[in-house]
């Protein structure tokens, strides 16, 4: 996975990034909002949640192709264990099922776990790739597991920088 | 630094949830409007388990055996547990497109129906998906503004998508939809069970007696006896027969609502894509698949209107920020037609603003500044 040019200068050197932003929090503060693309699920395995990784082309000339298409690949891997059916699924079930499922209230279910694990995985891929490159993707569960939606921002012209390593902003859980 | 305290009560985003919903337990449970039946249920669940109790018990634990009591206790704990996991649980309800969302879809739509002449009836709104060597068509929802899933479907007296979805059940209060479905069909398999062993010994219990003292001093004896029969005589035929309809159901891996619309009845070589073509598949599929979390973020904060400087981390206390920007690039309007139905129309072309489905946050869009991100408007956690 290529991670982001620390410094400003390099970034300019970025094929695919006309603005240098530093992190999220930069994006914030200097960008606005231009765009929504919205990546719709695929249906052709049935409904299991699975996106379509077709590249959008209005990111074309933001992203590349095969760095969006690693990130929704790899969202589907993480879904497709969530959703998977076999040995641990059945013996969670029948332990929820012995237990009246009150289990589920001392312990987290696979599906819970993963999507703890989907929604880091997101957030690193926003501090690493997406950000830099003027791009913001939210988590599929916040718009009901049907698009994953990528905000596209533009530079509003004033990015004034210290050089930005600083760590992005905390996620307030 | 000048912070103004806002002293105001916490708003949950169950508050604003459109749909037809009921909620309690500051958004922990959810159900259907009409409770009516579903206290009907209630009673006769624990109506008929309590006279079971009273006076079939004491006498069966001495003259017959003590496990009796104790596997009823354990079958009704059962039932009453599924019963209200079916009843609280969100069945799998879809949110609504928030605006963006649904500009872009209409974008698309339009795109794809190309120009239609004026006066002209636009072509019905469907997508078509192949799964599994099957066409399957996916329909627009007018009221939530998506293409629904396969196998979801709008139910009118929630007024939600539910994610597939079975039926609207009056007697329990709620949709059955992909979540609580398993917990659905182990109700009526749990209730059957119970109602099969509360008449069965009803009879021993009244047999016993009559044997001892006569058959009309035991009905005088123990008048709840005569209730009880009634009721799960009247019980055993619908539970029973639904239990073994849902039964036939899950081995197809079909839901309920399919089954009525003749789906997948096989005209036209239509079968459906989502069996295995094994029954032992389709139960384990079913019953024993993942638990799916909900969507809706019921008990997720609501960012109020800000009145005050907000510091970042006077959001980051929230479970979730929502980063609904007010305005977008502007993107086709959407053109109501004769064909939109009336409640969709108000919505159309206010697409920036805040539509019930939005989770309302941050400032009301300000003319001067129409691409102004506001602080704190990225999303900081994740749910």
């Amino acid at each position: 996975m290529i991670s982001a040019p620390r410094t400003a200068t390099d970034r300019t050197k970025l094929p695919y990034c006309h603005e240098s932003f530093h992190n999220l929090q930069e994006l914030r503060h200097s960008a606005s909002l231009a765009n929504k693309v919205f990546i719709q699920r695929d249906y052709t395995d049935g409904t299991i949640c699975k996106f379509q990784t077709k590249f959008p082309s209005e990111l074309d000339s933001r992203i590349e192709r095969t760095l969006f298409e690693d990130t929704v690949k790899t969202l589907n891997n993480y879904y497709a264990e969530a959703e998977k059916i076999g040995g641990q699924s059945y013996l969670e079930g029948c332990l929820a099922c012995l237990t009246v499922y009150l289990i589920f209230l001392c312990i987290e279910t696979r599906y819970e776990k993963v999507l703890k694990k989907i929604s880091r995985y997101i957030q690193e891929q926003n501090e690493k790739i997406y950000a830099p490159r003027g791009l913001l993707i939210t988590d599929p569960l916040e718009r009901g597991m049907r698009v994953i939606e990528i905000s596209v921002y533009e530079d509003r012209g004033s990015s004034g920088s210290s050089s930005g390593s600083s760590t992005t902003s905390s996620s307030g859980r | 630094m000048s912070a103004v305290m806002i002293s105001r009560k916490v708003t949950r985003k169950w508050e604003k949830l459109p749909g037809k919903n009921t909620f309690c337990c500051d958004g922990r449970v959810m159900m259907a409007r009409q409770k009516g039946v579903f206290y009907l249920t209630l009673f006769l669940i624990i109506g008929t388990c309590s006279l079971f109790f009273a006076f079939e018990c004491p006498y069966l634990a001495v003259h017959l055996s003590p496990a009796i009591p104790v596997f009823a206790v354990l079958l009704f704990v059962f039932v009453m547990a599924m019963l209200l996991r079916t009843s609280f649980s969100d069945p799998g309800v879809l949110p609504r497109a928030l605006p963006e969302e649904a500009n872009f879809i209409e974008m698309e739509i339009e795109a794809a129906n190309g120009n239609v002449l004026a006066g002209q009836r636009p072509p019905p709104r469907i997508k078509n998906v192949q799964i599994n060597n099957q066409i399957v068509k996916l329909k627009y929802c007018y009221t939530c503004k998506i293409f629904r899933p396969p196998r979801a479907s709008h139910c009118s007296i929630c007024d939600n998508c539910v994610d597939r979805f079975d039926h609207h059940c009056p007697w329990v209060g709620n949709c059955v939809g992909k979540r609580n479905y398993r917990y659905f069909y182990l109700f009526t398999l749990s209730l059957s069970l119970l109602t099969i062993y509360i008449f069965a010994f009803d009879i021993v219990h009244v047999v016993l007696r009559s044997v001892d003292s006569g058959f009309v001093n035991t009905i005088k004896e123990t008048p709840g006896t005569v209730l009880e029969v009634l009721v799960c005589f009247f019980t055993l035929w619908s539970v029973v027969g639904l239990t073994g309809f849902h039964t036939y159901l899950i081995s197809l891996n079909q839901t309920t609502n399919e089954d009525i619309k003749g789906s997948w009845s096989g005209k036209n070589r239509v079968q459906n894509p989502y069996s295995h073509k094994n029954i032992f598949k389709n139960c384990c599929e079913v019953l024993c698949g993942p638990a799916y979390p909900s969507v809706l973020d019921r008990r997720g904060v609501m960012l109020e209107d800000l009145s005050s400087p907000a510091p970042s981390d006077a959001s980051s206390t929230n479970k979730s920020s929502n980063p609904v920007s007010q305005t977008t690039k502007s993107s086709a309007p959407l053109i109501p037609n004769e064909h939109t139905p009336d409640e969709a129309k108000p919505g159309i072309g206010a697409g920036t603003q805040k539509s019930a489905s939005s989770p309302k946050d941050e400032k009301p869009p300000s003319p001067t500044s129409p691409n102004a991100v506001t602080p704190g408007v990225i999303k900081e956690s994740a749910h």
